[in-house]
């Protein structure tokens, strides 16, 4: 039978990746396998109940919008520090997050990086 | 005379449900004790008089012309009361003309349908819900209901009362849905029927034939949905075609003795071919639309499951099934099942680290796994482990399985 499963009440962080365009710099092959190191890194979190979503974010016809209406294409800033992806996870605290993010296969690229910040809780304290 | 004995309770099974359905369409679900004392009276009826008169040479019609005949009498009663007592009720005249009851296969088909949409309702229990399906959806009598959940009688008894008086409060009716609506219900009746299928399978009941029961009432359930063009969705086909492919097993689970046969054991020549092809036949059809449900990752898994041999391509594949299963939906289950496929796949020193990090430490499953993985790393963790899966395991049919793994250390 399922097994009711408790749920903690957690704190929730955002995994900002940052890296290149993997199309720019890579064949379809690596391509391939940087996806199914990035699946299987997604289900060692989800494996622990602490997976709360997440999602690719494409590069081409990208945007940016600053003051005075100006609109140029994006991505914005240093290639390597475009946003790739978030993930949000559940954790009970920063270091636990920072073990996630430790195990993110951009961190194979020189120059990448993940981004981790607390999320706020509307619950009237944080 | 013969097979008298066999014939009621099996007309009883396949025809008191239909009965029901139709009545109760025809009563409403407010009086849907009437229905069910109509149809169980026809079946007192025909218990007492086929012993004497013999069995009629067509026993299914019999039973609808008794059941009609008593629903017309009720009927006429409640005219009565309507014409000479409350004059002022609209619904008098309208009574007065409908006293013919619909038992076309359409209808009868219809009737169970909507049934099943008023039955699977949020508004009851998960149990509740299983529970009146097996009553009044799957014509099965209290006492194989209470053996199948390993509780009595009254309990059950209190359970469906309980759940009728809620569907009535709240005013229930036997319809489909509407269209607008139709997802989110039928997502409530796909949970149901996959308990339904899930008691059968993984049942501690021992009365395998109750279990095998469940689990094809199940199937014919959802195969019922398949075949209504409203209720044909995909995710629909592949609850079906994951049940197909389980219920292929059935007769490579269990040994002569009744005890568990697991996977890697199991005589893949006992493995039902049929049903296999009907699984994925079912999986072909829920290949359709634009979202995956997790009955649509089950059933792939499911597939992959029906492949015995060992290869790279088999594990690498239920790896990436988990690893979207437990993005859409966790459960502890998932979570073992999928470390264990990446043992498979990635070795068993990468799916020692994933493991220790589960952290189920109440569920004996989580050790049995722990144990598993030990083996031949580290053959006195694995002892260890295996001995708290031991103590954790309930029943003594789980408790053996992990012996029989200790001894082979």
């Amino acid at each position: 039978m399922t097994q009711m499963h408790k749920k903690e009440k957690m704190d929730e962080y955002i995994l900002i990746l940052r890296h290149e365009d993997g199309n720019k710099v890579a064949s379809p092959e690596q391509i391939q396998l940087w996806m199914k190191q990035t699946m299987d890194w997604i289900g060692t979190i989800a494996a622990q109940n602490k997976f709360s979503g997440g999602n690719g974010l494409l590069f081409p016809d990208a945007k940016v919008v600053r003051p005075h209406n100006v609109v140029t294409d994006g991505p914005f800033g240093e290639i390597k520090e475009t946003i790739g992806g978030y993930m949000m996870v559940k954790a009970n605290s920063m270091e636990e997050a920072v073990a996630f993010a430790k195990g993110c296969p951009v961190l194979q690229g020189e120059g990448n990086s993940v981004e981790v910040r607390r999320i706020v809780q509307k619950d009237g304290v944080h | 005379m013969e097979n008298n004995g066999d014939l009621i309770p099996h007309l009883f099974r396949t025809e008191y449900r239909k009965m029901v359905a139709v009545l109760c369409r025809h009563f409403g679900f407010g009086q849907i004790e009437i229905a069910e004392d109509i149809a169980s009276d026809a079946y007192l009826a025909a218990a007492q008089t086929w012993p004497l008169n013999g069995v009629p040479p067509n026993p299914t019609a019999w039973l609808y012309n008794v059941a009609k005949n008593k629903a017309k009498n009720h009927l006429q009663r409640n005219n009565i009361f309507d014409s000479k007592i409350a004059p002022e009720l609209k619904s008098s005249a309208s009574a007065m003309h409908e006293t013919e009851i619909d038992l076309s296969p359409q209808n009868i088909n219809d009737s169970q349908l909507q049934m099943m949409f008023a039955i699977c309702h949020p508004a009851i229990s998960a149990e509740a819900q299983i529970g009146l399906s097996l009553r009044i959806l799957c014509g099965f009598g209290i006492e194989e209901i209470a053996d199948a959940f390993l509780t009595n009688k009254e309990t059950i008894n209190k359970r469906l009362f309980r759940a009728k008086e809620k569907l009535r409060e709240e005013k229930i009716r036997i319809e489909l849905p509407p269209m607008s609506e139709i997802d989110e219900r039928l997502a409530t009746v796909l949970t149901t029927i996959y308990l339904l299928f899930n008691e059968g399978y993984y049942s501690v009941s021992q009365n395998t034939t109750v279990r095998k029961d469940l689990c094809f009432e199940a199937i014919r359930l959802c195969y019922m949905l398949v075949e209504n063009k409203h209720t044909n969705k995909p995710q629909v086909n592949a609850l079906l075609s994951l049940m197909c492919f389980h219920a292929s097993r059935f007769e490579a689970r269990t040994d002569k003795n009744g005890e568990l046969v697991l996977y890697e054991e199991q005589d893949a020549s006992l493995w039902d071919t049929e049903l296999i092809s009907k699984g994925g036949y079912f999986l072909n059809c829920s290949a359709s639309g634009n979202k995956i449900s997790k009955y649509h990752l089950e059933a792939a898994i499911a597939y992959w499951n029906t492949q015995k041999a060992d290869t790279k391509e088999k594990w690498d594949n239920i790896l990436q099934l988990y690893n979207q299963l437990l993005q859409i939906e966790y459960s502890p289950v998932a979570a073992l099942n999928r470390t264990f496929a990446l043992s498979k796949a990635n070795g068993k020193q990468e799916a020692i680290t994933e493991a220790e990090k589960l952290n189920l430490t109440d569920n004996h499953f989580y050790f049995a796994l722990l144990g598993e993985l030990y083996t031949g790393i580290d053959n006195d963790k694995a002892g260890e482990n295996l001995l708290k899966a031991i103590s954790l395991a309930k029943t003594q049919t789980d408790k053996h399985t992990i012996w029989k793994k200790l001894d082979k250390l």
